[in-house]
């Protein structure tokens, strides 16, 4: 799989919510090869503050030849990603690691929290088909609160997903996990695509294990090459040993992954 | 004119011992994996050398996570010298490897004495590898854990077992980590070291002051990048003032001016790390940008840099 560095110039910069902005950029090579589960590994600055480039999954392309990442200020990085306007340029290597891939049978449901739902976005752009042929389950989406989920949730149904949402504080949909919305769905799916949070995964991942149904995640670590090389971005596996969550991942079959909290 | 072709020029052509590189550029063990990881992105054919991730006799998993964390312009790694083992090396990374015509460096790592001779011995057999490059900053686990390259008898006594096992250019990569860094570069010279690269990373840590737990999982790290060029540098000059071989300067490079200032110092070539994880390119930028400054500078060649710090 072919990966680009391109110098991708800002098209448009939008705020959901004080703290969760979209970043899109116009980005050819890396929207016409990437699967959906890839990222892109971003230097947010040309200077050595911050050193390494951040990972972030790929949210959304368009036919344009636009990119779009979708995140939350939680750092340095972000907080300068966040600070970025049209018309300045963001250096991207893409599109890196292995997505998420097709459902065996037509029935599937995606399960989103938090900044989680970024790359859920990318896979209903390129599962609209089977979505059309099979009218899935809802897709569920869950956040701490309204804020981002509301307009998130919204551009799902625009793009044909029915949508359940759920919020820690009630503000939106189910009051409490996102989680506990999954049971009865997992009688009508054989595959559940999830990101989110690691204890969430945990959650689905073995929900899933006990009704047979199968189950891919999206993990993110801390990296510094994005591409196979460093060796830094190892987690626990099942087996036993370690695996790169750049190159073997990041996503994964949920029994890959050794579940710790 | 860019691409290979500058590479190739004969004013960029460097000696390290009998080795004979394009160019005095080459990518540095742990930055650049078996090198096909960043054949999308680079040309690897420009480079001077590319030297692989340290190999040791038998696979190893390498450390828990987490394995890195980024410092004010560096970075500490634990990785815990994953690698795929000689076999596995041998098997599965050489063969793309050797249809470059870059010349590549396998770097080599143990716990004893005698897993760096077999080591050795047993890439003496194979073709297609231009030189090894003795990553000495392993513990030594017959001598309680105490690094071989902070030691000048156990370095010495390394690269002995290593020169005898094979006739492939030797260069010890020495460990920073050791109060006179010119004593252990004497000693590998001594015992037969075609040349000496440095530097490894130097020790170093750093806590999550709310968990209060150590950043990394092995606690300690190796912290490499530019906040280490300094450091690197001053040694490179101490080394080559104090050894005849020839010096391979690391730690820290990113930009031409970074790699010009090794060779002033001393420096025969330089290794590229840190930067190839934030921009791949940079080891061809510096390629690109020696080219230029030996013609804005009319010199014949880049050879005629090193060992050329003007004092007083």
């Amino acid at each position: 799989m072919s990966e680009f560095q391109e110098k991708a110039p800002i098209i448009s910069k939008e705020s959901l919510t004080g703290e969760v902005f979209r970043l899109t950029v116009h980005s050819p090579q890396i929207a016409e090869s990437a699967v959906a589960g890839q990222f892109a590994m971003i230097r947010v600055q040309d200077s050595l503050d911050p050193l390494l480039r951040r990972p972030f999954s790929i949210h959304k392309t368009g036919a344009d030849g636009s990119v779009s990442f979708l995140f939350k200020v939680v750092g340095k990085g972000t907080a300068m990603m966040a600070a970025l306007q049209p018309g300045m340029e963001l250096d991207l290597i893409g599109p890196l690691g292995r997505g998420f891939t097709r459902p065996v049978t037509g029935s599937f449901s995606m399960i989103g929290g938090g900044m989680g739902i970024a790359p859920l976005f990318f896979l209903a752009q390129q599962l609209l088909a089977v979505e059309r042929a099979y009218s899935n389950p809802p897709v569920l989406l869950g956040a701490q609160t309204q804020a981002e989920l509301l307009q998130l949730a919204e551009e799902f149904v625009e793009l044909g997903f029915p949508v359940h949402t759920a919020t820690d504080d009630g503000t939106l949909g189910h009051h409490g996990f996102v989680t506990e919305l999954l049971d009865r769905i997992l009688t009508r799916v054989q595959q559940v695509y999830v990101c989110g949070p690691m204890p969430m995964m945990r959650i689905v991942a073995q929900k899933c294990l006990k009704a047979g149904v199968a189950c891919q995640v999206s993990l993110e670590t801390h990296m510094a090459c994005g591409l196979g090389a460093c060796l830094g971005c190892t987690i626990p596996a099942a087996p036993g040993g370690y695996k790169h969550v750049c190159k073997d991942g990041p996503v994964f079959s949920a029994e890959e992954v050794l579940w710790t909290l | 004119m860019d691409s290979v072709k500058t590479a190739l020029l004969p004013e960029l052509r460097v000696n390290i011992g009998p080795l004979t590189l394009n160019n005095p550029v080459l990518t540095a063990s742990g930055t650049f994996g078996y090198g096909r990881e960043f054949a999308d992105l680079v040309n690897l054919n420009r480079l001077g050398g590319i030297i692989v991730k340290g190999i040791s006799y038998e696979p190893r998993h390498g450390n828990p996570p987490p394995r890195i964390i980024e410092t004010a312009c560096g970075m500490l790694n634990a990785i815990g010298l994953e690698n795929v083992g000689v076999e596995g090396f041998l098997r599965e990374k050489l063969p793309y490897l050797k249809n470059l015509q870059t010349p590549v460096i396998v770097n080599i790592l143990g716990d004893t004495v005698e897993e760096y001779a077999r080591l050795a011995g047993r890439l003496d057999d194979a073709r297609d590898i231009a030189a090894l490059e003795v990553n000495i900053s392993c513990p030594n686990v017959k001598k309680g854990g105490v690094a071989f390259g902070t030691d000048p008898l156990m370095a010495a006594d390394v690269t002995r077992a290593v020169r005898q096992a094979t006739s492939l250019p030797v260069i010890i990569k020495l460990s920073p980590n050791v109060t006179d860094v010119t004593v252990i570069a004497r000693a590998v010279e001594e015992a037969g070291a075609d040349a000496v690269s440095l530097i490894n990373t130097l020790l170093g840590m750093a806590i999550d002051v709310r968990s209060r737990r150590p950043r990394l999982a092995n606690v300690v790290g190796g912290l490499s990048g530019p906040a280490i060029k300094p450091v690197a540098l001053r040694m490179v000059w101490q080394v080559a003032r104090a050894v005849s071989i020839p010096v391979i300067g690391i730690g820290g490079i990113t930009t031409t001016e970074d790699a010009l200032e090794f060779i002033i110092a001393g420096a025969t070539a330089v290794q590229v790390g840190t930067a190839n994880f934030f921009q791949p390119t940079a080891a061809e930028a510096i390629i690109t940008g020696m080219t230029q400054f030996v013609r804005d500078n009319n010199l014949q060649s880049i050879r005629e840099l090193t060992n050329t710090l003007q004092l007083d």
